[in-house]
């Protein structure tokens, strides 16, 4: 019988507590490279509106989660991802990525972005504006991968087709930030959870 | 358009979330199976990097942070290539590592262990892959440590990478294990793997022919990511 010529995916491993030192050196505690990557999602030129999202992330327990790190990778306001696939130009000095780590003290983490705008969806449909977000962390095995939509596009998310592929309509909130009083930017709470209840909805992508 | 799909991650070959062996995962797992999805461009695109991004020295452990002299420890390179499933190289692709030093002791600052922090040693690099998908590090042998699972759990020597690929589906992060090591099969977080074939691709292999005679000693490691399928253009495979 002949062999598929194929390889295989090299398997996951936990981050592990340390992973700041490679990913977040200055959260370490250490100073090494020139330019820390993943500062800044959007960078100075652009365009829509700016947006601050903070939140925490609970184990099972309920206890902050204090070492995880989080990736978010969106789009810009006009829909499109800096990447040669991702539908059009973007300003420069927009990436759409970013690290995110939290306090060591208590698990809080915020970021400031623009928000996405809609995005193209499989077979002609719309998705509503939304960020990616990767969690990696001690005891985690496996990068977990979740959305983060927004509580005032209500219209957008009603029609969006990957909210609408969780069957528990009880779990779709878990995905959606919520604007929240602020003076300034404009601040979403996004709080996300492990294990237990609501259990935020992630995604095998 | 709808673009071409990422092949979907074999699940034998990853940890599961729960493996109470490895105790913090216990409560970090998700209880719920992740639900499918079939990728959009959100998925098929990801961060791309330049070498405007990198410092010229920081592929290399050994003098990216020495103040008086280079680390203490085995001198060592670790090399290869990143490809994909399709055995095609990823060119142009950040891969980051991060390890103990020489005596197993992370410059971490909720690291306690009791050996010493290397005053010559950061313990992070990072370096973005050529046109045929090759990434070349040199640093030391980091050291086995003791950690908190079981009483006299000890991690074998390894090194933590993270690799982006084209795309937000491929992002992974791994250990480097070294061939020979007899802590590999005793380690809880390397039994998270259920396949014995899986776990031997995390062994880097000895590469005497890589190796600096009287300087460092070598080590190969491929890493693969999640391969491509072909979009059918005009009912032509393309890309093939
Ligand atoms: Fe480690």
């Amino acid at each position: 019988m002949q062999k598929l010529p194929y390889l295989h995916e090299t398997p996951s491993q936990t981050a592990g507590p340390y992973v700041h030192i490679g990913l977040a050196p200055g959260a370490a505690g250490f100073d090494i490279y020139e330019r820390e990557l993943g500062h800044d999602i959007a960078g100075p030129h652009a365009k829509g509106e700016r947006i601050r999202i903070e939140g925490v992330v609970r184990d099972g327990t309920g206890s902050p989660v204090k070492d995880v790190l989080i990736e978010a990778w969106q789009a810009n306001a006009a829909g499109h991802y800096a990447h040669p696939e991702g539908g059009g130009a973007v300003e420069d000095g927009f990436r759409g990525w970013g690290r995110v780590i939290t306090d060591f003290d208590s698990g809080a983490w915020a970021f400031d972005t623009v928000k996405p705008g809609p995005v193209p969806g499989r077979n002609g449909k719309i998705q509503a504006p939304h960020i990616t977000l990767w969690l990696v962390a001690r005891g985690i095995n496996l990068g977990l991968t979740t959305r983060l939509y927004f509580d005032d596009e209500t219209a957008a998310n009603a029609s969006d087709p990957v909210l609408n592929l969780i069957e528990w309509e009880r779990r779709r909130p878990t995905l959606i930030a919520r604007r929240v009083a602020g003076e300034g930017t404009p601040l979403y709470r996004f709080d996300m959870r492990l294990q237990g209840e609501d259990e935020t909805v992630f995604f095998e992508i | 358009m709808t673009p071409a799909e990422y092949y979907q991650r074999d699940p034998g070959r990853h940890p599961p979330a729960l493996t109470p062996g490895y105790k913090t995962s216990v409560a970090r797992s998700p209880r719920f199976a992740p639900i499918s999805l079939e990728q959009s461009v959100s998925e098929i695109t990801g961060p791309v990097f330049g070498h405007g991004d990198l410092g010229p020295m920081d592929h290399d452990l050994i003098k990216n942070y020495a103040k008086t002299g280079d680390p203490v420890g085995e001198r060592i390179i670790v090399h290869g290539r990143v490809l994909d499933e399709n055995a095609r190289p990823v060119p142009n692709t950040l891969v980051e590592i991060w390890q103990a030093n020489a005596g197993g002791r992370y410059r971490h600052k909720k690291d306690t262990y009791l050996a010493p922090i290397d005053p010559n040693f950061g313990g992070c690099g990072r370096t973005i892959t050529d046109a045929q998908g090759y990434y070349f590090f040199r640093t030391v042998k980091p050291g086995a440590y003791p950690w908190r699972n079981m009483v006299n759990n000890w991690r074998p020597a390894h090194i933590h990478i993270s690799v982006f690929g084209a795309s937000f589906s491929q992002r992974l992060i791994t250990q480097l294990y070294f061939e020979g090591d007899p802590l590999i099969p005793l380690c809880p977080i390397v039994q998270t793997i259920p396949d014995p074939d899986a776990i031997d691709a995390l062994v880097a292999r000895l590469d005497m022919n890589a190796s600096i005679p009287l300087d460092a000693i070598a080590y190969h490691f491929d890493i693969v990511l999640r391969g491509r399928r072909s979009t059918l253009f005009e009912n032509r495979l393309e890309g093939n």
